[in-house]
């Protein structure tokens, strides 16, 4: 009997809304979104959280400007760090940002740990940015995280939709809340995403232009704020959430 | 794991194993600890008290803590070591790290032998619950 698993609910409880934010492809911008939504939510008086749990690659700290990976402090279990006031959790914090070689189990292991021994404390949103594909980190998320919603990312291309359409397909299938699709990096005026999601009758949330200068804004939030690409993704979420 | 999670999460998996078996009171837990978790019995006798205290239906539990050594087991050369050598190579910062999230074995640590960090935790990884005695 894993004894970890009872207590997951309990730290979980006091949150209102849990998005996962999971494409079925890499490289479509999820870290971006999940930052960034998160430091908007919280930059507009929202106590927020967000879960790194691209455990292979994660990249939030990244997109933060963290550098402090001193461990959590500790109150009866782990606390997030603070990046401003958003509250940051991620296996940096355990792995010195070295490569992480994981086998499937170690993966479940790490996401079941982190769930149980996370303080988030009471918030409006806990924003969880998840890693490509439907493999163990998303099926343990739906298993494990029972109220989270899915904000699913795609790019224009039809080979990325090749696979984000698989991913809602499962997601689909399990009849878990799908919040809807956001369109990443836009290059022209491409119906095919907003055709492909009618088909499978799910919400096209709109789209992200392709923002030349996000580059200069990686690891700077303030600077990420005043970007295109968050005044595009505001405009998208702006009633959703 | 982190101690005062540990705690908690026992109690309530105990309370709820209980309930299963209909006891109508909890006297004594018995659990395996894995070396790898590097649980500090003070501090989790401490959590765990703490805890009682809220719990009326609790109080007079006895806790029974059995250690299990961690072994690990390469995938790549079939070596095989304990986690009690392995821990000798470790900095301070990464023995906490292991201690909060075992896993992180594997980004801190390599197989003696052929240093790989394709191994796995064949033996003392987690917690579990061995076993509950109680009134029914």
């Amino acid at each position: 009997m894993d004894v970890r698993l009872s207590v997951i609910d309990k730290r979980l409880e006091k949150i209102n809304k849990i998005i996962a934010v999971a494409s079925g492809k890499g490289g479509v911008g999820k870290s971006l979104i999940a930052s960034s939504l998160a430091l908007d939510l919280s930059k507009k008086g929202f106590r927020v959280g967000l879960l790194d749990l691209d455990l292979y690659g994660p990249s939030s700290h990244i997109i933060l400007g963290v550098e402090d990976f001193s461990f959590p402090d500790e109150e009866k279990g782990i606390l997030p760090h603070k990046v401003d006031e958003l509250n940051f959790m991620s296996i940096v914090y355990f792995t010195e940002d070295k490569p992480a070689p994981l086998r499937g189990i170690d993966i479940t292991n790490i996401i079941i740990e982190l769930l149980s021994i996370t303080q988030w404390g009471e918030l409006d949103y806990l924003v969880i940015d998840m890693p490509p594909g439907i493999g163990d980190e998303t099926l343990d998320v739906i298993k494990l995280v029972k109220k989270a919603e899915f904000l699913v990312v795609t790019t224009p291309s039809k080979v990325a939709m090749g696979a984000v359409g698989k991913l809602l397909l499962i997601l689909k299938e399990l009849k878990l809340q799908i919040i809807g699709v956001v369109e990443n990096m836009k290059l022209d005026k491409s119906t095919f995403i907003q055709k492909s999601l009618k088909i499978m009758k799910l919400k096209y949330l709109g789209s992200i232009n392709f923002d030349y200068n996000l580059e200069k804004s990686i690891g700077k939030p303030k600077s990420l704020l005043n970007s295109k690409f968050i005044n595009d993704l505001n405009k998208i979420i702006k009633n959703q959430l | 794991m982190h101690e005062w999670a540990l705690a908690e999460s026992l109690l309530i998996a105990a309370i709820e194993a209980a309930e299963k078996e209909k006891m109508k009171k909890i006297k004594e837990i018995t659990i395996g600890i894995g070396e790898l978790q590097q649980i500090e019995q003070d501090v989790f006798e401490f959590a765990i008290n703490e805890i009682i205290k809220s719990q009326p239906n609790l109080k007079g539990l006895k806790i029974k803590i059995k250690t299990l050594k961690s072994k690990l087991k390469c995938r790549n050369c079939d070596n095989t070591w304990l986690f009690s050598d392995m821990k000798k190579k470790l900095t301070e910062d990464e023995g906490e790290a292991i201690h909060f999230l075992p896993e992180v074995a594997f980004v801190h640590s390599r197989c003696p032998k052929c240093n790989s960090p394709d191994f796995e935790i064949t033996e003392g990884r987690g917690v579990s619950i061995i076993q509950i005695k109680g009134e029914k």
